[in-house]
């Protein structure tokens, strides 16, 4: 039985450990073991929906999938709709959740995306939500919403275009107390397709000979704007994205195959490309968007 | 038949996305969004026959994505380049700020220009262009014809005159088959679609 101990706090920076129990894991059974999680954010969730499902397929049964014993994670989980997706993937003794207030905070629950008209769909969502989340909570002007808007809908056809397997996207923003004293809105999105170092590899390997990998073909395609397609007008979402979040002064980094590569504003250290990490099939991209002001009170705008 | 020689069309995107995507969305995002509603347009100049002035209406349209923009601005203005046989002239009407910024990049990314009328606002040109190409763009927009005879008198700078030649080769500005008169294409429309 291979145990994969899901970390107290889950996130972005820390789903890596969960990938790398992952690669360990080639046959037999496995249990995700989440009884400890405390907080959790979408790329935590997304990415333990990648795990489960990745670990399904490569050993043919669906993981146990241990709960979070407390109450209020538990509602949440329910809240962000993560239950609807996990039970495709993992066994669970499932308890029913507590019943919690519709979180405000919530942009988009983990929403499945495979075709175009889930991308039509999630815009269409976020429209009516992104509003109060981007004006109010992080104190962006209104317009922000359509470019928010056009962000996600680029990101999430990165899933379709160049991933051709199943994908999901989620949003929310959280009071980060520690790090930053203030509200930041994360995206997360990850597939578990061919990732960039497939997709690129028959137009682009050739070129880099024996040092064509993970790292050189994230950096192709997010330095670059190099696709596998072409045709000249491919390959200009994940430039507009990059450019549209520095504006923001946010984060955005792509996790593929074995490195991950970000675009990093100062006030965070993440390293902008790192290599050697655990395999783990697909993309996973990240976006984190810091509200404009400090502290946990809302404009009234 | 008017006397332009040229036919108008008048599309409007948010019409056009819901009829062709079969769907309530309204938003121009995704590709395939994009290249349905582009094929759509192309059906429709294809019926109007030789050359044709489309207008191509944005004001409904909330939310532009760049690979939509792609499809149904780029891609159009390079399949009906002057020199093709389904020859096009395209203006974008409706153009808002937020519009703006995905056109401007896939434009950019061609090598190509646009004529725009921004919601409100004035037409203009967007895309790839020079400072001379905006000079002698807007000063025809001004005046919103210009006959040949007055040509010499009117842009006595040689770069000027090869500058308006140009413009009418990338379909920024129609020249009449007949007479040889230059014309701004938001003149054509006015008088087409009065």
């Amino acid at each position: 039985m291979h145990v994969i101990r899901v970390p107290s706090s889950l996130d972005y920076s820390t789903v890596d450990s969960v990938f790398q129990q992952c690669a360990r894991a080639a046959e037999g059974k496995a249990l995700f073991d989440a009884g400890y999680l405390r907080f959790v954010d979408p790329q935590g969730l997304v990415g333990l929906l990648s795990a489960g499902a990745l670990l399904k397929h490569r050993l043919g049964r669906a993981p146990h999938l241990r709960l979070p014993r407390q109450a209020k994670v538990l509602g949440y989980l329910a809240r962000i709709r993560f239950f609807e997706q996990a039970r495709r993937f993992f066994s669970m003794r499932t308890r029913r959740p507590r019943e919690i207030a519709a979180s405000s905070d919530v942009l988009l629950e983990i929403t499945p995306v495979t075709t175009n008209s889930d991308v039509h769909a999630v815009v269409d969502r976020v429209q009516t939500r992104a509003g109060t989340i981007l004006t109010r909570t992080l104190g962006y002007p209104l317009v922000t919403v359509v470019q928010f808007s056009v962000v996600l809908s680029e990101v999430c056809q990165n899933i379709i275009e160049h991933a051709e397997a199943p994908g999901w996207v989620a949003a929310q923003a959280y009071y980060w107390a520690k790090r930053r004293e203030r509200w930041m809105l994360v995206i997360a999105v990850s597939d578990l397709g061919r990732g960039f170092r497939e997709s690129l590899a028959p137009e682009h390997a050739g070129r880099f000979g024996k040092r064509w990998g993970d790292g050189r073909a994230l950096e192709a395609a997010f330095l670059h704007g190099v696709t596998r397609f072409q045709d000249l007008g491919r390959g200009q979402g994940i430039q507009q994205i990059r450019r549209q979040v520095r504006r923001w002064d946010g984060i955005i980094s792509i996790r593929s195959g074995t490195a991950r590569i970000a675009d990093v504003p100062e006030w965070d250290d993440t390293p902008a490309l790192e290599e050697g990490l655990a395999r783990f099939p697909g993309a996973q991209i990240n976006i984190v968007l810091p509200a404009k002001h400090r502290g946990k009170e809302r404009s009234d705008a | 038949m008017n006397g332009f020689g040229i036919d108008p069309v008048a599309i409007d995107l948010s019409r056009l996305v819901q009829r062709q995507v079969a769907s309530l969305y309204a938003h121009l995002v995704t590709r395939p969004t994009g290249r349905a509603v582009r094929m759509a347009i192309e059906s429709q100049l294809a019926n109007a026959g030789g050359t044709a002035l489309s207008v191509i209406d944005f004001s409904e349209v909330h939310v532009l994505d760049f690979s939509c923009a792609d499809e149904v601005v780029a891609k159009l203005l390079l399949h009906h380049q002057p020199e093709e046989a389904t020859r096009a002239f395209f203006i974008l009407r409706g153009v808002s700020d937020l519009h703006l910024e995905p056109i401007q990049a896939v434009l950019e990314r061609h090598r190509l220009a646009a004529v725009a009328e921004t919601a409100g606002g004035p037409f203009r040109l967007v895309g790839v262009r020079s400072e001379a190409d905006v000079r002698v763009w807007r000063s025809l927009e001004e005046r919103g014809a210009l006959p040949p005879g007055d040509v010499p008198a009117h842009l006595p700078d040689e770069v000027d005159r090869a500058t308006l030649e140009s413009l009418a080769r990338r379909g920024l500005v129609f020249r009449r088959p007949e007479s040889g008169d230059y014309l701004a294409l938001s003149s054509v429309m006015r008088s087409l679609m009065a």
